[in-house]
């Protein structure tokens, strides 16, 4: 983990304080509790249904929160004040806050009708006002750094899933995050092509000062690239630690026993 | 499409056979007169359907409450009443209120907010259909809902609003014929009007019918291309 600027580094950049989020009668999120340190490389790993992808679409403010609050660079991003009381975030707050987080999709969810260089550029130019010149120029160096320099002209259904899913890495960097969330970016992929969409994750960890969070099932990306290893079961988190802690040596049985079942599908 | 070209020619051929007798040259520049009254008709009103029906759909979807119940009041009305009423009550009961129109404006505008009554729903299920996953993507970009409909959402929608559209815009142009009721010369107006006066009776309602069947052929060969042409803009069809 890097350090950042002193001032900043006693806050976390995200904290959940007793989220909880419902679909009917079904509870997602339990109270949970988390904070995210500056710069922390976070990965989220439980089975399906146990709420790790809903920690990332409530960060991102895909989906409405039932209790609780989440906070961002020491600011609430689902409330905010008003006459001294936290209230439901409105709009112009939540597009205030929301600038702070980028987010990967596991179906990438690229703009079919625009090229690379046009995914790339168009909130750049529409949300944050950069002129065309300064959002391609921001656009082609991310599109290099992900290794598609030569592909800027190319329409998503001109290139393969690994190559669509790295220009949705530049297209989400191109608004200068300070949070990257990873929703299963590699689930969708042919496994040849799961290298390459890694590769590009590892290195902007090396090479960005980014908060990121991703739920993954590669466990032996998330032992090298994470700094810590959260394990969802049922809403809560069911244990957490250093990954190769984690991974290597689980406390609980349940933890175990899901890494034993991902062990033997692969 | 070829099959469709080469019908086209094959009927017209056969009008022209059964049509093409002495007498054919009198009437046939009244007729003419008449499909370009029609033709117009067709445009304009094909223009009014697709502004409501965006407008009315829009305000449907997203708008606050008041607006809502005034696009569902607006589609409701006029997909559930007839279309000659319609046409009758703009050129007939607005004058009672003050409100005096050009014939060819009523035609116009009540044919094109009839069709785009229709319309309304079709730009709906066209932008329902654009998957979710789409307006994720304009959120974690921090796009507002405006940028997100007009950039994003909106342009795949219109590859899929093609086809409804042409179908609609077909109807409307058969429906042109009911402007004939409120003194307006159109293509069936004309053709009762020479069949009135000369009793060519076979001619020249066969003649109208391919007038008005080659008007119809020219829509469907333009949304076609328009189609195709969509289709590769959005990187599903041939690159």
């Amino acid at each position: 983990m890097t350090e950042s600027p002193a001032p900043e580094t006693s806050q976390p950049m995200v904290r959940f304080e007793r989220v909880t989020k419902r679909y009917g009668s079904l509870v997602v999120l339990d109270e949970l509790d988390l904070d995210i340190a500056r710069n922390e490389k976070v990965a989220i790993i439980g089975p399906s249904g146990s709420g790790k992808t809903t920690v990332l679409r409530m960060l991102m403010t895909l989906e409405k929160i039932d209790g609780g609050v989440i906070h961002v660079d020491g600011e609430p991003l689902t409330h905010m004040e008003r006459n001294g009381q936290l209230v439901r975030a409105n709009e112009s707050h939540l597009r205030r806050m929301r600038g702070k987080i980028g987010m990967v999709f596991q179906h990438f969810n690229l703009f079919p009708h625009m090229t690379s260089l046009g995914n790339c550029i168009e909130a750049p130019m529409r949300v944050l006002g950069l002129s065309r010149r300064e959002a391609e120029d921001r656009a082609r160096e991310l599109l290099e750094m992900v290794g598609l320099r030569d592909k800027m002209g190319h329409y998503p259904s001109q290139m393969s899933g690994g190559q669509q899913q790295r220009v949705a890495i530049a297209r989400a960097l191109a608004m200068r995050p300070k949070v990257m969330l990873f929703d299963e970016v590699t689930s969708a992929l042919d496994p040849e092509l799961v290298g390459e969409v890694l590769n590009v994750i590892r290195r902007l960890g090396e090479e960005h000062d980014l908060t990121m969070l991703m739920v993954t099932h590669q466990m032996g990306f998330a032992r090298e690239f994470a700094d810590r290893v959260c394990f969802f079961y049922e809403g809560k988190i069911a244990e957490q630690g250093a990954p190769a802690e984690l991974l290597g040596n689980p406390k609980e049985e349940r933890t175990r026993q899901f890494l034993s079942a991902v062990l033997e599908a692969s | 499409m070829r099959a469709l070209v080469v019908c086209g020619i094959v009927c017209f051929a056969a009008g022209l056979a059964v049509a093409g007798l002495p007498g054919l040259r009198d009437f046939l520049p009244q007729l003419l007169a008449g499909a370009v009254v029609t033709i117009e008709i067709t445009i304009g009103g094909c223009a009014v359907a697709v502004a409501a029906a965006l407008v009315a759909a829009m305000a449907k979807m997203y708008g606050p409450a008041p607006l809502r119940w005034l696009a569902v009041a607006y589609i409701e009305l006029f997909r559930g009443t007839s279309a000659l009423v319609q046409l009758f009550w703009l050129f007939y009961v607005l004058p009672h209120f003050g409100v005096l129109l050009e014939p060819m404006t009523v035609g116009i505008v009540a044919l094109g907010l009839n069709v785009g009554a229709y319309g309304a729903e079709v730009v709906r299920g066209a932008v329902n259909a654009v998957p979710r996953g789409q307006w994720e993507a304009t959120v974690a970009l921090n796009m507002t809902r405006a940028q997100a409909l007009r950039r994003v959402i909106l342009p795949q929608a219109f590859v899929a609003m093609i086809p409804p559209w042409g179908n609609l815009f077909i109807e409307l142009l058969k429906a042109t014929a009911l402007v004939s009721l409120i003194t307006i010369s159109d293509l069936a107006f004309r053709a009762q009007q020479l069949n009135q006066i000369t009793f060519e009776t076979v001619k020249i309602f066969t003649i109208v019918l391919l007038i008005y069947l080659a008007i119809s052929s020219v829509i469907t060969v333009g949304m076609r291309a328009l189609e195709e042409r969509a289709a590769r803009g959005i990187g599903r069809g041939r690159a």
